[in-house]
């Protein structure tokens, strides 16, 4: 579309931020009283709410289950109302199928899953408003229910997206930036090690840009994880403020 | 419905409890539980709300989409419902597990809702017989603590009460051909007159008495159900049994007059409800899920 560059001479982006800026991030945990654990988290106008219930019994067939693990099992799907045009059905295409395994290989890098051999955690994400980054606040959110249910992990899960465009990386893309043409990498990292879960890019990059792609995105993993840290202690502070006498 | 397995001897005092007018939670026979209403939560869609009905929590989305209308009825536009039963509310509804009690409660949405005595439907007609505006109403279950139906329904009142559709203009060229025009001010639309949408009551017959908003264990307790949909008059518009055991028919006209009082008394407080969030404006504060 003529005039709608993604990047403007004076260096700000579609949405007036600059190149390594991210979303205003919000979250919050305990959002359900029934599940073991959940989190909402939004990323700009991207929403998010994760569910976790676990470790329980493998449910259905016996044969899944792990002679000295937990099986990770996922779900995502997103609400029918959440992208501009409505979509028919919320799960089981094939889009979702490929994120629920894209979360399943991630959680099981992070998830301490020798602790519980031959039982299940299910980890259900939804997506109640897209408009980019979809995978990267499911990836969020599903860290702050797995805190939430207190199930052990190595190290919060971070994920963000990146893009490239005429020699500056982007951080964090929303979806006008997704969908129009250009680089667009999904990067899961686990910030103290900086052991990356799960890299995915799409369409054409110079194999010289890479690496300050994958540099930009790591940069913004590990800001996105000192706002999650913060809304786990705050979390812990309201409910030990209850329990204190 | 996700199910809570309730022994023999806690059936027993819920019974008694309920004989003698008091709940679990200390309600009487035919009190709400605390409900919590926002609108407007999902902004890429015409109109939203958001409501927790105790530990129930359902979110509804509306989408204008313009689209043929019916061939009988070639002067009215038309709702399609859809119930998705996610995951969220109980591992049981992963995958295709959802779909059966989806599928029922959006059948029952249909009866009570698509008809044009609930919903001003020649409103959404924008040339007879060609062109017409469809609201996709999509039911989104997140928590599932029994009285799913009275929920739904009072979020579907508040979510068409929100909804903004744009105006549509018709300007025919020469050669007798027509175009429509949507406005692009957002602030130029039309809203929907949902004084005649009837809220939904279920009463749930437990022992000799019947209880309005049954919690999950207290419908494990009851043989049998009956839902009524009734308007802010408190005429009745649909009336259904569910539940595997039976009623007698005086029973059934016991609960009707009770369905009728509570839904006649819903209706006052919701409006003004919402019309009260409408008139803060811009200066709400919006809340969502991260209150």
């Amino acid at each position: 579309m003529a005039g709608l560059e993604l990047l403007s001479d004076q260096g700000y982006r579609l949405d007036g931020r600059k190149a390594s800026e991210l979303r205003k991030v919000q979250a919050r945990t305990s959002v359900f009283a029934q599940a073991d654990g959940s989190a909402y988290l939004e990323q700009g106008n991207t929403k998010a709410l994760a569910v976790v219930y676990g470790p329980h019994e493998t449910r259905g067939s016996r044969s899944k289950s792990l002679h000295d693990r937990a099986v990770i099992n996922c779900q995502y799907s997103m609400a029918t109302f959440s992208t501009a045009e409505r979509k028919r059905r919320p799960h089981g295409d094939r889009k979702s199928s490929e994120m629920s395994l894209h979360l399943k290989q991630t959680f099981e890098a992070a998830v301490l899953t020798e602790l519980y051999p031959r039982s299940q955690i299910d980890i259900y994400v939804k997506i109640l408003q897209a408009d980019g980054g979809n995978y990267s606040a499911c990836v969020n959110a599903a860290t702050l229910a797995l805190v939430d249910a207190g199930i052990p992990m190595r190290d919060y899960v971070c994920a963000c997206t990146a893009g490239f465009v005429e020699d500056t990386p982007l951080a964090d893309l929303c979806h006008a930036e997704e969908s129009g043409g250009g680089t667009s990498l999904a990067l899961a990292l686990l910030p103290r090690s900086g052991n990356i879960a799960l890299l995915q890019m799409d369409a054409r990059l110079h194999q010289d840009h890479l690496d300050a792609l994958i540099e930009a995105a790591m940069t913004a993993c590990k800001g996105l994880s000192k706002v999650l840290d913060g809304v786990v202690r705050q979390h812990l502070e309201e409910v030990s403020v209850l329990i204190r006498d | 419905m996700a199910a809570v397995q309730v022994s023999e001897a806690e059936k027993v005092y819920i019974m008694h409890g309920v004989r003698d007018d008091l709940r679990l939670d200390g309600r009487g026979c035919e009190d709400y539980r605390h409900m919590e209403i926002e609108t407007d939560v999902v902004s890429n869609t015409d109109g939203s709300a958001k409501i927790s009905l105790g530990h129930t929590d359902v979110l509804v989305g509306v989408k204008a989409e313009i689209g043929k209308p019916k061939p009988m009825v070639p002067d009215e536009g038309y709702l399609e419902f859809f119930v998705d039963c996610s995951a969220n509310a109980t591992p049981e509804f992963e995958g295709r597990g959802g779909e059966e009690l989806g599928v029922e409660l959006s059948n029952t949405l249909y009866k009570v809702f698509n008809n044009r005595h609930s919903v001003d439907l020649r409103s959404l007609c924008i040339c007879p017989g060609e062109n017409c505006w469809v609201l996709y109403v999509d039911v989104l279950l997140l928590q599932c603590d029994g009285n799913l139906f009275d929920a739904i329904s009072i979020a579907i009142k508040a979510a068409l009460f929100n909804t903004r559709i744009p105006k549509v203009h018709i300007s025919e060229d020469e050669e007798g051909v027509k175009e429509m025009e949507l406005s692009d001010d957002p602030y130029d639309c039309m809203r929907l007159n949902v004084e005649n949408v009837p809220c939904i009551v279920t009463l749930c017959k437990i022992g000799h008495r019947h209880v309005v908003d049954a919690t999950l264990q207290e419908k494990a307790c009851s043989v049998a159900s009956l839902l009524i949909s009734v308007t802010h008059r408190g005429t009745v518009t649909c009336v259904r049994k569910m539940g595997g055991g039976s009623l007698d028919p005086e029973s059934i006209f016991e609960m009707t007059e009770a369905g009728k009082r509570v839904g006649k008394a819903l209706h006052a407080p919701l409006m003004e409800l919402l019309q009260k969030e409408e008139s803060l404006g811009k200066k709400r504060q919006k809340v969502g899920f991260l209150g």
